[in-house]
């Protein structure tokens, strides 16, 4: 088989492997070898499904002893296999390197054997990109679960960062779909991970040239709409994740119907993107808006709101805490304004110094009127004009996507899709009808 | 107090005429209506200033800025300059004058449509300049390294850094087509020269076979079921297309080169 044939296969196998960034690590050359890293990360091109291509995103092979129901290189799948040499993944890597297509490497494998054997290859690679041909680019590696602690430590020293996938939120749903795998057996890896950094940063400070472990720290992704586990359920792990594994990201990955298995959502149901997306808007409340995962989702409200998104969903049932006046709010109170991100609060503050805000300012500072302005005042005062009932508020938090989706129910002749996102939606069937026969 | 005059300012379109386009402005008290480069053609009934470039007089400017503002704001303004702005060189000049008044604080008043407009174009310049260390694509020749960019604005001096960092010991001239620039590096010594054509000779089977390599891997990557083109475009808007490798079809580009030879 030639290398065009080897790659078609594994990166066809590797592409559901949502995370791509290169982020995290800052590294120079030094005038050896070759490459370096930025810490904001670059992308390289965006794949025909909007997706940033970054890394060479690959396999080491797609054999697998495993039959998780939910993968596609799962042991009883009749596809065509495949496997690359590490002399011929680092050469691979290399000339693509060269040429300016990628950042670096992500190299993930199906197991073969056992997982140490399978985690040696990944080693092999990485130890001749970087001792014999000197990259200093970007590597992301997976954590082979099962591997020796030892092992493990020899392929963070090579990696920037490393990842271990959780795939399913719960382990019924693990027992269900991956009766090869263990909620303790995912989750050791990534506490070995995690300790690993932390002695290392001490090393750091004791010598200098303590080899680094994963400096680009690690990251997991999880599947949604695979099993009924719930927005409520996703969103609480992830948190636990960043605060107990110290994780760097959590990555969301749409499940993309791909068997016939009983078990699983039948071929022609569509991927959830929608859902997806909100995950990813809540994920980045969490990080970068201060949000904690209880205020945004509880008991009672277990998914998202497909409509608005989840910040203007917090804001519409907190509406007692607006309007916050912007020549005077601080910075954490102006990031919980639907319309304000991070970006147009650290502007705002950079400028109230000179000058007393009005909307008009608000807009070259690049604040989002059409829905920060129910929420905000500028000196005491609202715009000019503005109605406020909680009608229209809806309507104007309705978001691009929540639209389309709005329009997909209709078209599609009734409600009973909602279901797809559990009947606990904040908004109702009836109150959709309300707020968009308005603009229809 | 300066008067907006009918007058036009005419330098070389160097950063040093433009700094000695700000003397002229003060010394004379008068602002012009505009300042434009000399290889700019304008049609204009207005009457032209012709400035020289003396090199005593824009240092004079130039230490100032640091000296009576800032150095944050002296960035600013170097950047600015290598912005696609139509007129950066009157909000310069009018940066400057607020700046020389204001002080250090000219860089944080934000919600001034001068400084707001200047920041905005640096935002686009720097942005684009990021895009680019991403979207060069490079073609491998035996003694050399090739890549041809049609950026909005003058990228080569930010991304100049990255690519000496990231390639020390190869060869790589990265062109730039827009302006007839050309970032050139040797093993290691790097220089923006001018360059007004580039004629390049037919790569070699290997370069070819990694070029079909990473439009093969780049076809392999996209998931059908999530086929979103719009959200492609958003990231990557067509401008960027034509240079790019994924983006070319392997027949058309061996008959360009063949056409161009």
């Amino acid at each position: 088989m030639d290398v065009f044939e080897k790659l078609k296969i594994l990166t066809g196998a590797a592409k559901y492997d949502v995370a791509c960034t290169s982020s995290g690590v800052d590294r120079s050359s030094g005038g050896v070898g070759v490459g370096n890293s930025t810490a904001c990360g670059i992308c390289h091109s965006f794949s025909a499904d909007g997706r940033c291509i970054s890394l060479l995103k690959i396999l080491m092979t797609n054999y697998c002893i495993y039959n998780c129901s939910y993968c596609v290189n799962r042991r009883t799948n009749d596809i065509q296999r495949a496997a690359f040499t590490p002399r011929e993944l680092a050469d691979l890597t290399m000339n693509f390197y060269k040429r300016n297509y990628i950042e670096g490497l992500f190299l993930s494998s199906g197991i073969i054997r056992n997982p140490d054997y399978t985690c040696e290859q990944i080693i092999a690679t990485l130890e001749i990109l970087r001792n014999e041909y000197g990259f200093k680019g970007y590597i992301h590696a997976k954590a082979i679960p099962g591997a020796s602690a030892e092992l493990l430590h020899k392929l963070g020293v090579l990696a920037d960062r490393m990842s271990v996938n959780i795939e399913l939120p719960s382990q019924k749903s693990l027992q269900l779909l991956a009766p090869d795998k263990s909620k303790e057996n995912i989750l050791a890896p990534m506490g070995v991970i995690r300790d690993k950094i932390r002695e290392n940063t001490t090393d750091l400070v004791r010598y200098n040239h303590a080899p680094k472990f994963a400096p680009a720290g690690q990251s997991t992704q999880m599947i949604v709409g695979a099993t009924p586990d719930t927005d409520y359920q996703i969103l609480n792990l992830t948190e636990s994740l960043y605060n107990k594994y110290k994780l760097k990201r959590v990555f969301f990955s749409a499940y993309m119907p791909i068997g016939d298995n009983p078990l699983l959502p039948s071929k022609d149901t569509k991927p959830p993107l929608l859902r997806e997306h909100r995950l990813y808007q809540a994920d980045w409340l969490l990080r970068f808006y201060g949000f904690k995962a209880s205020e945004l989702l509880d008991e009672k409200h277990q998914n998202f709101n497909p409509l608005v998104d989840p910040k203007c969903s917090w804001a519409l049932s907190h509406l007692d805490q607006f309007p916050v006046d912007v020549n005077t709010a601080e910075y954490e109170t102006l990031l919980r304004v639907p319309g304000i991100g991070v970006n147009s609060a650290r502007r705002i503050i950079i400028a109230r110094r000179s000058c007393l805000l009005r909307f008009e300012h608000l807009k070259k500072l690049g604040v989002v009127l059409k829905r920060a302005q129910y929420f905000i005042t500028c000196s005491g005062k609202i715009t000019e004009g503005l109605k406020i009932t909680e009608d229209i508020i809806i309507r104007n938090m309705i978001t691009q996507s929540g639209m389309r989706f709005a329009d997909e129910l209709i078209q599609s002749g009734g409600y009973s899709q909602l279901s797809l996102f559990n009947d606990n939606t904040k908004v109702t069937a009836g109150d959709v009808m309300k707020c968009l026969s308005g603009q229809m | 107090m300066l008067e907006r005059s009918n007058v036009v300012y005419v330098y070389d379109g160097t950063y040093y005429g433009l700094m000695c386009c700000v003397f002229e402005s003060f010394y004379s008290h008068e602002i012009p209506c505009a300042i434009v480069a000399d290889s700019a053609q304008q049609l204009s009934m207005l009457p032209p200033k012709f400035i020289e470039t003396d090199t005593d007089k824009a240092h004079r400017v130039m230490r100032s800025i640091p000296n009576k503002i800032s150095a944050k704001a002296e960035e600013l303004v170097k950047l600015c300059f290598l912005s696609q702005l139509d007129d950066k060189e009157l909000l310069i000049l009018d940066f400057l004058k607020k700046g020389y008044k204001y002080g250090a604080r000219v860089v944080y008043m934000l919600a001034d449509d001068t400084v707001n407009k200047i920041s905005k174009a640096v935002k686009n310049l720097t942005n684009e300049a990021h895009h680019f260390k991403g979207f060069v694509r490079f073609k491998v020749y035996d003694d050399m390294m090739f890549s041809q960019i049609e950026p909005k604005n003058y990228v080569l001096p930010l991304i100049k850094h990255h690519f000496c960092d990231r390639f020390p010991n190869e060869s790589f001239v990265i062109y730039d087509k827009t302006h007839c620039q050309a970032l050139v590096y040797k093993p290691y010594s790097s220089a923006i020269i001018q360059v007004d054509k580039v004629d390049l000779d037919e790569p070699d089977e290997t370069e070819m076979k990694y070029q079909q390599l990473w439009r093969d891997y780049y076809n392999a990557i996209a998931i059908e079921q999530r086929y979103n083109p719009r959200c492609r475009m958003t990231h990557l808007p067509k401008r960027f297309w034509g240079d790019m490798t994924e983006f070319q079809s392997p027949s058309k580009l061996i008959s360009k080169q063949k056409a161009e030879s």
